[in-house]
């Protein structure tokens, strides 16, 4: 087994177990991850509670499980919204060519300039705290990639026998465009929305850091980092669990975008 | 021929005229698509401005008049023309949480980001692309899968966290380093800061220990930062060596016999210089963004702690303005780069 396929298959794994988590959570974490034990709080690791408590006495385990959930909420909301945007803008921009993809492809490389990170801090700032506004900063400065991809595959596209041979067949419109032209932009997309989606983990997480994705009882990954973060001189491993929980889910997207491209390289 | 050499020349400063003025007009428009942005932003905003200065407790004509006074009572173009133009004149509001013009808060706090982040740039440059050079001659090979993973791992850990992980392992278990502060407490407020470079600054007081203590607060945050730089730089650099090792003119070299080494270093890093410099300029300018994070992990002031302060604060103008200062640098830093690397290969379009 070849490190690349080893990769993917650890990429593959892990967001699996992540889907999972979030999925069946209620029926998974140990204890409810809002109840609080003031007596028992900050408790190392052991039999009943495996990964201890945290400053309120809460289930670490626990917490960490429904933590999966705003995370992957935001990656599917972002991913849903994002990438039709982006398709849909490129192809148009590539098929029809003249000034409307002039337009567009303007447009795209314009917004390929906003720095992501910082804009979505401000949208959530101004807009209120919530991994939604967040959402809408990452789909506004994520959608030109996927717009440029599906541009470039449109536009050799437009030259194929394959085209052509649909468009002698009377198909033409829309479905032509979004029955023939469109898969054949997936493949390129991949690769890119991995990528991207490893990149919009570190984004959540860092905004639950600084507090402005979920409102304080509800567990995310992030918050639960600053909350360990006050107390790391003594009770370290409240804040190593979920940063190892981000890290791995992180770690899993970015290997699924390596391996396939590493494969493109031939080597 | 003298003619014909003096026509290809003034043909050729033509074109790298028109690759200017495009390159020019591209980012100033992208400026403008921002500023656009962080006007809708803050006109969708529930923060009301007027409200915000005056106090829950102002009557109801003192709050009108503060919203005439800052012309919140205009239509939306109108509104926007003076946005822009106060901008241009680099007025960017008074800060609602330090009662200081924005402008001068940013100023003060710039040049501490701008050091974290070049010499972060600095480390995280030379590791990465002697890790890259390396992962490419050795391709396939272990030593390749290593790096690859390094830099999967740099790419993929939460900075913030690696900070706290880092504060507990360096400061507070072992003490090597200085914890968070840009400076030991015996010395925070006893050194001027005219410069606003920690290091320059603790370096001219001449107070003994002042310049270590500055760079044992400084190397955590540095080597952090880094670490993401390394990530990236290694990762799309190697890539970019791989892509051109697969060209023709390799083979060539590598027939007429000249070593690995020399055909990766003479043959293959020139030809790959464009897109690597691509690849330094947008990390220099992600790091920017990183600078945020890390700086608020490890409470040094500057630009990124301003932000989140202000985040935390609800201070509209803080947070705008420092939003606009760091999209600038964003937009400057790649627009440069990309017109560096058009004027200087003529494929490029």
């Amino acid at each position: 087994m070849s490190a690349d396929s080893a990769a993917r298959r650890f990429g593959v794994a892990v967001l699996i177990a992540w889907l999972l988590l979030g999925v069946m959570a209620p029926w998974l974490a140990p204890y409810n991850p809002l109840l609080q034990r003031i007596a028992d709080r900050l408790q190392p690791a052991s039999a009943l509670h495996w990964l201890g408590t945290d400053g309120l006495g809460r289930d670490v385990l626990s917490r960490l499980i429904y933590g999966a959930r705003p995370t992957l909420g935001l990656v599917v909301l972002v991913g849903a919204l994002m990438v039709p945007i982006g398709l849909t803008l490129g192809i148009l921009a590539g098929y029809c060519g003249g000034w409307i993809d002039r337009v567009l492809s303007g447009t795209t490389n314009i917004v390929m300039a906003f720095p992501q990170l910082v804009l979505a801090l401000a949208f959530v700032g101004l807009l209120g705290p919530g991994l939604v506004h967040a959402a809408f900063a990452l789909v506004l400065t994520g959608w030109p990639a996927y717009a440029r991809l599906a541009r470039v595959e449109t536009q050799q596209l437009r030259r194929s026998d394959y085209i052509a041979a649909a468009q002698m067949l009377g198909i033409v419109g829309p479905r032509l465009l979004f029955g023939h032209v469109l898969p054949a932009c997936i493949p390129a997309m991949r690769v890119r929305l991995a990528l991207d989606m490893a990149g919009i983990i570190l984004a959540a997480a860092a905004l639950g850091f600084l507090g402005l994705a979920e409102r304080p009882p509800t567990p995310e990954w992030g918050s639960m980092v600053a909350d360990g973060g006050k107390v790391v001189f003594d009770q370290w491993w409240l804040a190593t669990a979920p940063g190892a929980a981000i890290l791995l889910v992180s770690l899993a997207f970015n290997c699924l975008a390596d391996a396939p491209r590493e494969q493109a390289d031939g080597v | 021929m003298p003619t014909w050499s003096i026509m290809t020349a003034s043909r050729n400063s033509l074109a790298a005229l028109r690759i200017v003025v495009r390159a020019l007009i591209g980012l100033t428009l992208t400026l403008l698509a921002l500023l656009i942005v962080t006007f809708g932003l803050a006109k969708l905003s529930p923060i009301d401005p007027a409200l915000a200065r005056v106090g829950d407790h102002a009557s109801r004509s003192t709050y009108l008049q503060m919203r005439h006074e800052l012309g919140l009572d205009a239509s939306w173009p109108v509104q926007l023309l003076r946005y822009v133009q106060q901008l241009a004149h680099g007025d960017l509001g008074i800060s609602l949480s330090t009662g200081q013009p924005v402008e001068q808060d940013l100023r003060r706090v710039l040049p501490a980001t701008a050091e974290l982040a070049t010499l972060a740039m600095s480390v995280g440059a030379a590791v990465g692309l002697a890790l890259a050079l390396l992962a490419a001659r050795y391709a396939g090979r272990a030593s390749d899968l290593l790096i690859r993973f390094i830099a999967l791992l740099g790419n993929s850990i939460p900075v913030f966290w690696l900070g706290l992980v880092a504060l507990f392992v360096f400061y507070a278990r072992l003490h090597w380093v200085g914890g968070p502060g840009r400076l030991d407490d015996a010395y925070e407020y006893t050194i001027d800061m005219p410069s606003g470079f920690v290091i320059v600054d603790a370096w001219r007081s001449g107070i003994p220990g002042a310049l270590s203590s500055a760079l044992s607060h400084l190397v955590l945050p540095v080597l952090i930062l880094a670490g993401y730089a390394i990530g990236n730089v290694t990762r799309l650099t190697r890539t970019a060596l791989l892509n051109e090792m697969h060209q023709e003119y390799v083979m060539l070299a590598r027939a007429k016999g000249a070593g690995e080494l020399r055909v990766l270093l003479h043959h293959v890093l020139p030809n790959a210089a464009g897109l690597i410099l691509t690849v330094l300029a947008l990390t220099y300018a992600n790091l920017l963004q990183g600078a945020v994070l890390v700086e608020t992990v490890f409470a040094r002031p500057g630009l990124g702690r301003y932000l989140t302060t202000a985040l935390f604060a609800g201070d509209a103008p803080a947070i705008l303005g420092a939003t606009l200062l760091i999209g600038l640098c964003f937009v400057i830093v790649n627009g440069v780069t990309d017109l560096l690397v058009r004027l200087a290969d003529p494929r490029v379009q």
